[in-house]
């Protein structure tokens, strides 16, 4: 297999050395390190240090490209805003940076569908949206299965899912006859062709060559096989692969975990580079062989599937199933593994307004770290409660964390409480603090002037607390 | 530790039962379903092709960037599975005693021993086998309605629900959550907490977990006088936290023969700080851990990275975190997307919930998770099923999976 030079840390002394060292200021860093440091974490593109992507450098430029690599290739599917950018991973595991590009989730629909079924499917795909602590989760792109193998009937599914929808496209048939009828249907689609096999390979290539589209390569749980398949479509020229090791249910789970696993390790890990390309999960598995099975439990078990995939590394997923339900899950969850895990999550400060709060109602406070707000609010929320809640900045930490790091102090909570407009709302003057933040109480008081109630330790037994402990 | 789940406001309805008659059936109705081969319709694929012959209007020709001699055979390279070795190796703990063993269960469980990361079975097989304790409540608790409807027989006997729990829903081991201790609450005696116990030793024969109520001298009292009256029934007593007093349980449990979880709230320093106060009583073999675990949605990610950096870390040579894990999972239903009526689109909640309780348990086991605690019966075997497989799959035949290109749903 051929390596490159395995992905070493990089530190900020390794760029710069290759930066042309001007100090000129003009990529809006004070200096050619300040840059640096700014690649090394990702945060910025070497492509905005201007006297870089002059002639002169131009041997460094490549050699930074080189040292930047992702250890799994970006591939781009579509055309466009909607573009679908697959992989890109610099990591193996979450906890070492962050995972750029969240899984890719298709659903499905095939030359056989009505037409009304067709444009039903898009719709829901593109109306899905759910509103999670200030992301708008969304679906993102489109496979067209040919389940018929005539030409005709994909290209004129194709036609018409083109013209329905702007997003990006997966066009499914090993007949490359068929491949190549739906590909002219669509011709700036750009979409994602599948799939090259170790029968077709040399066709696809031609078509994916022909009209520079990325490509599948597909060895249902043969790895040499897929490795071998990915040399040969490299050398015949064509760079934008994706990889399918195969999707498999039941006894096949632990293959289909064991080689998403090798794959990402070998590239991440071994630098290996035929295994350094964006991985595709097919969930949608789950629908072959079907007979009789209710048609909730296939869905059930296309959601776990999808879920263990998501978590172990694919970058695209093929789903059937559409259902509210079973896709809410596999969005919340995507959202979750790829946030950045050194950032603490936080939400916006000021004050939020729980049910119908007149004059009279409590007023809470808690911190800014995502998590703590979304537990207080749920519970809130939960027990039809009316009340205040001002969030105090904390810079993303919890209350104890907080109290103790000096990011929640009674200054910031007596500047939080004048901010939030809450004296024009309310006529008493109480405010019910966190139990953790009991330590600084005394302090509060004084610098806000108003009269602090120690609530409970868990926002759980704020219901309970308020009839006990309650009086405006 | 679990939350207990979220109060149900709203007026019970029936809407979504329709779909299914009952989950449970149709799942253990899928299982028996043989799959047919599948087989690729390969004759297909070597008709002759040359692209752009079928073509109206044809696209701009672009050439590959090296203009080499393309390939006309396929270039063998074989794949090398990327294995390592790690210096450390994950305590194993006992769980439930026998009859020999001074107990009366009918048999143990190892926890444990894995030696790498979790189901890395191209590397090393598993040790033992993730395993699954229910949660059985001494008194009647709000539960979300999706679990209710398969509980609702047994609330409030502990010892019924236990034998449902093992018998219906093939739990390995079965928590028993003291709630009515909670001095806020019933405020029971710790000999109150003790029938309970042996109602349930005598109604099922697997392992215990004994969960307290959260109040760090009413556990330990209730604890106490668990571990003292069932020496040997090697109990996982849920949980020793920083804020108890740390040296008298830890003393209870190791002289009557028992093991401790030990809790910490995500934060794997703090983690490491308690399990190092427990090494003055306790031995590894005796410990098993709780990170914390967060529902989906709620801080799941948080839980997941620190259960696989733990692991991780363990496999590395961090002694202090190189002991099993356990998860809360029962706290995916504190997710308000577990429980609570949603638009149409997004029902039914029947199947909503427990799927939010399965993700949740997949994301952490495969973090390295050894017991689960969880409470919906669908979640619990599709964990059952899923690890299972994980653990036994051998070679699949891919050409069963390998056409879903032209399946018709």
């Amino acid at each position: 297999m051929s390596k490159r030079a395995s992905m070493k840390e990089l530190s900020p002394i390794d760029i710069y050395k290759l930066l042309p060292k001007t100090n000129c200021k003009e990529c809006g860093q004070e200096n050619c390190m300040a840059f640096a440091t700014k690649i090394v974490n990702r945060e910025v593109n070497i492509d905005s240090c201007p006297p870089l992507l002059k002639k002169e450098h131009e041997k460094a430029y490549k050699q930074l490209k080189e040292l930047l690599k992702p250890a799994v290739k970006e591939v781009v599917v579509g055309a466009g805003d909607k573009a679908a950018k697959l992989g890109g991973k610099l990591v193996m595991y979450r906890h070492e940076f962050t995972y750029t590009n969240p899984t890719a989730i298709a659903v499905d629909v095939t030359d056989e569908m009505p037409e009304a079924e067709i444009e039903n499917r898009i719709k829901r795909t593109e109306n899905f949206s759910y509103e999670y602590i200030g992301y708008t989760l969304k679906l993102d792109m489109i496979a067209v299965r040919s389940t018929s193998n005539d030409p005709e009937k994909f290209s004129a599914a194709v036609k018409k899912v083109a013209a329905t929808t702007s997003l990006p496209l997966i066009l499914c048939a090993l007949n490359p006859n068929v491949l190549e009828a739906g590909v002219m249907a669509a011709p700036k689609a750009r979409p994602l062709l599948y799939a090259a096999t170790a029968e077709n390979w040399r066709d696809m290539a031609e078509l994916a060559l022909m009209y520079s589209c990325p490509l599948v390569v597909s060895s249902p749980n043969d790895l040499s096989m897929l490795v071998s398949l990915t040399k040969t479509l490299l050398n015949y020229g064509v760079q934008d692969l994706v990889l399918d090791p195969g999707t498999f249910l039941n006894e096949g789970l632990a293959d289909t975990i064991n080689n998403f696993t090798m794959l990402r390790r070998a590239a991440c890990k071994g630098g290996e580079e035929l295994a350094g390309f964006p991985l595709m999960g097919v969930p949608m598995v789950a629908w072959a062989n079907k007979g009789e099975t209710a048609d909730e439990i296939v869905k059930w078990r296309e959601a776990y599937l999808a879920a263990m995939l998501i978590v172990r590394y694919a970058d695209v997923l093929i789903m059937h199933g559409d259902d509210g339900w079973s896709l809410l899950p596999n969005a919340v969850l995507r959202q979750n593994i790829y946030t950045d895990p050194r950032k603490p999550v936080a939400v916006a400060p000021g004050l939020k307004v729980f049910g119908t709060p007149d004059e009279n109602s409590p007023v809470f406070f808690t911190s800014n770290f995502a998590l703590t707000y979304y537990t207080v609010a749920s519970d809130l929320e939960s027990s039809k409660l009316n009340a205040y809640l001002i969030v105090v900045e904390t810079e993303g930490s919890a209350i104890d964390s907080g109290v103790a790091g000096r990011k929640l102090t009674a200054e910031r909570v007596a500047d939080a409480i004048k901010a939030s407009g809450i004296e024009t709302k309310v006529k008493h003057r109480k405010i019910i603090i966190p139990g953790k933040a009991s330590r600084i109480s005394g302090e509060i008081e004084e610098l806000s002037g108003w009269k602090v109630q120690v609530g409970p330790r868990d926002s759980s037994e704020i219901p309970k607390y308020l009839i006990d402990k309650w009086q405006p | 530790m679990n939350t207990v789940p979220q109060p149900e406001k709203k007026k019970e309805d029936t809407s979504g039962m329709k779909l299914s008659p009952d989950l449970l059936e149709l799942l253990a109705k899928f299982q028996e379903i043989e799959l047919q081969d599948f087989e690729m319709q390969l004759g297909d694929l070597e008709l002759s092709f040359t692209p752009g012959v079928a073509g109206q209007v044809m696209p701009q020709l672009k050439l590959p960037p090296a203009l080499k001699a393309k390939p006309t055979a396929l270039l063998q390279v074989p794949f090398a599975p990327p294995i390592e070795t790690y210096p450390g190796k994950i305590a194993e703990v006992r769980l439930g005693g026998t009859k020999s063993q001074g107990g009366t269960r009918g048999k143990s469980i190892m926890i444990g021993g894995e030696v790498s990361p979790a189901f890395y079975t191209f590397e090393r097989p598993i040790t033992h086998t993730p395993i699954v304790t229910l949660d059985v409540f001494d008194m009647e608790v709000p539960l979300s309605k999706a679990v209710k409807m398969h509980v609702k027989d047994v609330v409030g006997d502990p010892a019924a629900w236990a034998k449902l729990a093992v018998e219906k829903f093939g739990a390995d081991m079965v928590t028993v959550h003291l709630i009515s201790i909670d001095p806020l609450l019933k405020d029971a005696k710790p000999k109150d907490a003790v029938k309970t116990v042996e109602n349930i030793l005598q109604a099922v024969d697997v392992p215990l977990v004994i969960g307290g109520c959260g109040d760090a001298v009413k556990d330990a009292d209730v604890f106490q006088a668990i571990c003292e009256s069932f020496p040997n029934e090697r109990f996982l007593i849920s949980s020793i936290t920083r804020d108890m007093d740390v040296e008298r349980c830890a003393t209870f449990v190791k002289k009557n023969g028992h093991a401790a979880l030990s809790f910490t709230p995500m934060d794997l320093n703090l983690a490491r700080e308690l399990n190092r106060r427990l090494y003055d009583f306790l031995g590894k073999e005796d410990i098993v851990m709780d990170l914390t675990t967060a529902a989906l949605g709620y801080g799941l990610d948080y839980a997941f990275t620190n259960m696989e950096r733990a692991r991780l870390a363990g496999l590395m040579g961090d002694v202090e975190l190189a002991h099993p894990m356990s998860s809360g999972t029962t706290n995916a239903w504190a997710a308000r997307e577990a429980w609570l009526k949603m638009d149409a689109k997004w029902e039914p909640r029947e199947l909503r919930g427990p799927l939010w309780e399965v993700t949740t348990a997949l994301t952490l086991l495969l973090a390295g998770v050894d017991l689960f605690m969880m409470m919906h019966p669908a979640a619990v075997k599709t964990l059952k099923d899923v690890t299972k497989n994980l653990v036994n799959g051998g070679k699949v035949d891919a050409s069963k999976f390998a056409d879903w290109v032209s399946v018709k749903p």
